[in-house]
């Protein structure tokens, strides 16, 4: 109970982590917005898990609060929320993201088209990324983790990619996912690049072990803004257990370690941002049961701090989960709306040696639920004949000529 | 009932599960127990012990990190970082210019089948340096190199760990090298070079790779992020 009946306000005047000695505590407090926080400002944790769920709570003021809760606080929440609870609350909130297409409009969800391939083959790469276009995979962005992090073959990939994106005209974006300072390299280089990737973590010494720093990011965003492509611009991913993992977590458990990255990534206005849930393996998520809650918990606290959250709905080989787990999380984060999941061939990560969501578990999804691609995204699958009435997978007898000219590379 | 893809074709370009066909919305009947059967085979490398008398290391030191078996070394990963009392005791402290420590991570067929083959191409690669008698760890996580390397008094550590498996790829090894070990070092401060196996990235290739970084490693007395791989090799 003592959690519960915890004003909220304490989490303003005791940080978690000091704010002398770690710089995401000083970014969470100094960008706090007293002025949005004014309506929820008098509630204890149990208040505000009624007022959360309350129906009189809607999008619009879930939406007006964000800038004044901070991660300690809907962290504290999520942790007396019940799976359907944590559902309930993130249903209601939507997250509207652009760059070529619409993400996180209601009534929709898209796919990253994952395309990872063990040695960074470009044409092994784009075998996978014309199979995930058949199955309608991709509108969230194409993206790719480099198996290596050379500057030269981040270059060459983005190449690849963005020629497949001209050449079949399709209104998505390309991000390869190596470090910060290689996509900086390579866009000094002249590659071309619409988002800017990193990993980040809750805390700055799990910053660091992550190779960055908050002014590293600031001259990130500064280089991709001077693209002058929108105002979404940059993609994150996080995972409970980082800070933990690299000893960085100041004795804070791992989702308030979590829902602190938020705060980073809210910084930046995002076109992205995803938990890559069950990927850090059982020593910080032991089973299907743990990645579940920590999945629904991880989406519920992003979309309340305001960023366009999804999920890579994933386990390793030595967790104790299987499909059947990933099922569940998956139909209760369609359920809870969120942005996008991933989609991998066959579910299996050739690469980074884990299984995540394949092409055919959006087309569940959709299907169940009736939800549809991203709108820009939904047409131009109309005009190559892959899906019909924004939902259903057309017969295709063959690969349509102008997807055989995309793997002339 | 089955609608196949006709681009079957380009499972050539990749070992990727592509044109698997479906039925409504979901995998067609084999394609799906041949993925249970995949996962089954995965999580049993997980569980295979290492054979150290297999690898063909005369001389190797055997050593054990401080978690006693394999359902603690996945439940507290703190435990595979660090060596136990016993075999801490065996190290002392010399003249290194490296050591290699060969540790079962989470697959030791990795190990078996890719340990012996990488060392054997890398050893021709590293003429005039001094290195320290390989350490074979049971139990181990890559950072219990730092704790190696800082005993022996190595200037860098170079570990060959069997990493997580894979659906398709039950016997991966990755290679991190770190330039001076020491415990507390971070991930940012290795190098890695990982899917060495003889369908990805062929061990001899790897090897050249790993000797390429151990050498920029030495010139630049650092290792990991700052150590851009950009003028090495590409293998």
């Amino acid at each position: 109970m003592d959690l519960a009946d915890t004003p909220l306000r304490r989490f303003l005047n005791e940080p978690v982590i000091p704010y002398e000695t770690d710089d995401v505590t000083r970014l969470i407090l100094d960008s706090h917005d007293s002025q949005a926080f004014s309506p929820v400002s008098h509630f204890t944790v149990g208040e505000l898990r009624e007022w959360l769920l309350d129906e009189e709570t809607g999008d619009a003021a879930l939406s007006a609060v964000a800038l004044g809760l901070t991660p300690e606080m809907v962290a504290a929440v999520s942790k007396i929320m019940r799976a359907q609870d944590l559902v309930t609350v993130s249903a209601k909130r939507s997250v509207v993201t652009r760059f070529r297409d619409t993400i996180g409009l209601p009534g929709r969800i898209s796919t990253r088209l994952q395309p990872n391939h063990p040695t960074d083959d470009p044409r092994g790469i784009a075998a996978s990324v014309l199979d995930g276009l058949m199955y309608a995979n991709g509108d969230a962005v194409i993206g790719v983790n480099p198996a290596s992090d050379d500057v030269g073959r981040v270059e060459t990939l983005l190449r690849m990619l963005d020629h497949v994106r001209e050449t079949l005209e399709i209104p998505t974006q390309i991000c390869v996912l190596a470090h910060v300072t290689t996509q900086l390299e390579a866009l000094r280089r002249g590659a071309p690049m619409d988002l800017v990737f990193q990993s980040i973590a809750g805390t700055e010494t799990a910053n660091r072990a992550f190779g960055i720093s908050l002014p590293m990011l600031d001259e990130a965003h500064q280089a991709a803004l001077e693209l002058k492509r929108g105002a979404n611009i940059m993609y994150f991913e996080t995972g409970q257990g980082s800070a933990l993992s690299s000893n960085a977590h100041h004795g804070v458990d791992q989702q308030t370690c979590e829902a602190r990255a938020y705060a980073v990534a809210r910084r930046y206005n995002p076109l992205l941002v995803n938990t890559v849930v069950g990927f850090i393996g059982p020593e910080y998520l032991f089973d299907g049961k743990q990645i579940l809650r920590a999945g629904l918990e991880d989406h519920f606290c992003g979309k309340l701090l305001g960023l366009p959250m999804g999920c890579d709905v994933c386990y390793t080989n030595h967790a104790e989960a299987d499909q059947d787990d990933m099922d569940v999380l998956l139909t209760m984060l369609g359920v809870a709306g969120c942005n996008y999941i991933m989609g991998v061939p066959g579910a299996d990560d050739i690469m980074l040696n884990y299984q995540s969501t394949s092409f055919h578990d959006a087309l569940y999804l959709r299907s169940m639920l009736k939800l549809r691609p991203a709108p820009e995204f939904e047409a131009w699958l109309g005009r190559m004949g892959i899906l019909e009435d924004g939902l259903r997978l057309r017969t295709a007898r063959a690969l349509p000529p102008v997807f055989e000219r995309a793997l002339t590379w | 009932m089955v609608i196949e893809n006709p681009w079957a074709g380009l499972r050539e370009l990749t070992a990727a599960r592509l044109a698997l066909g479906r039925c409504g919305h979901s995998l067609p009947t084999g394609e799906l127990l041949r993925f249970q059967l995949a996962h089954a085979q995965a999580r049993d490398a997980v569980h295979h012990p290492l054979d150290v008398s297999s690898l063909g290391l005369g001389g190797a030191l055997v050593l054990s990190s401080a978690a006693r078996d394999r359902t603690t070394y996945l439940r507290r990963p703190d435990l595979g970082r660090n060596l136990d009392p016993a075999s801490a005791g065996l190290l002392q402290k010399g003249d290194w210019d490296a050591v290699v420590v060969v540790a079962d991570g989470l697959s030791a067929t990795a190990v078996h089948r890719h340990a012996g083959p990488v060392m054997d191409a890398l050893m021709g690669q590293l003429e005039g340096w001094r290195i320290a008698p390989v350490c074979v760890v049971l139990q181990g996580r890559v950072a219990i190199g730092d704790e190696i390397g800082e005993r022996l008094g190595a200037r860098q550590a170079l570990v060959l760990v069997g990493e997580r498996p894979g659906l398709s790829s039950p016997d991966s090894l990755g290679a991190y090298l770190t330039w001076d070990p020491k415990v507390g070092r971070t991930d940012a401060e290795r190098n890695c070079v990982s899917n060495i196996r003889y369908e990805g990235l062929d061990p001899v290739l790897a090897a050249r790779r790993i000797a390429e970084l151990m050498h920029a490693a030495r010139g630049k007395q650092l290792s990991g992020v700052n150590l851009k791989a950009s003028n090495l090799i590409d293998c």
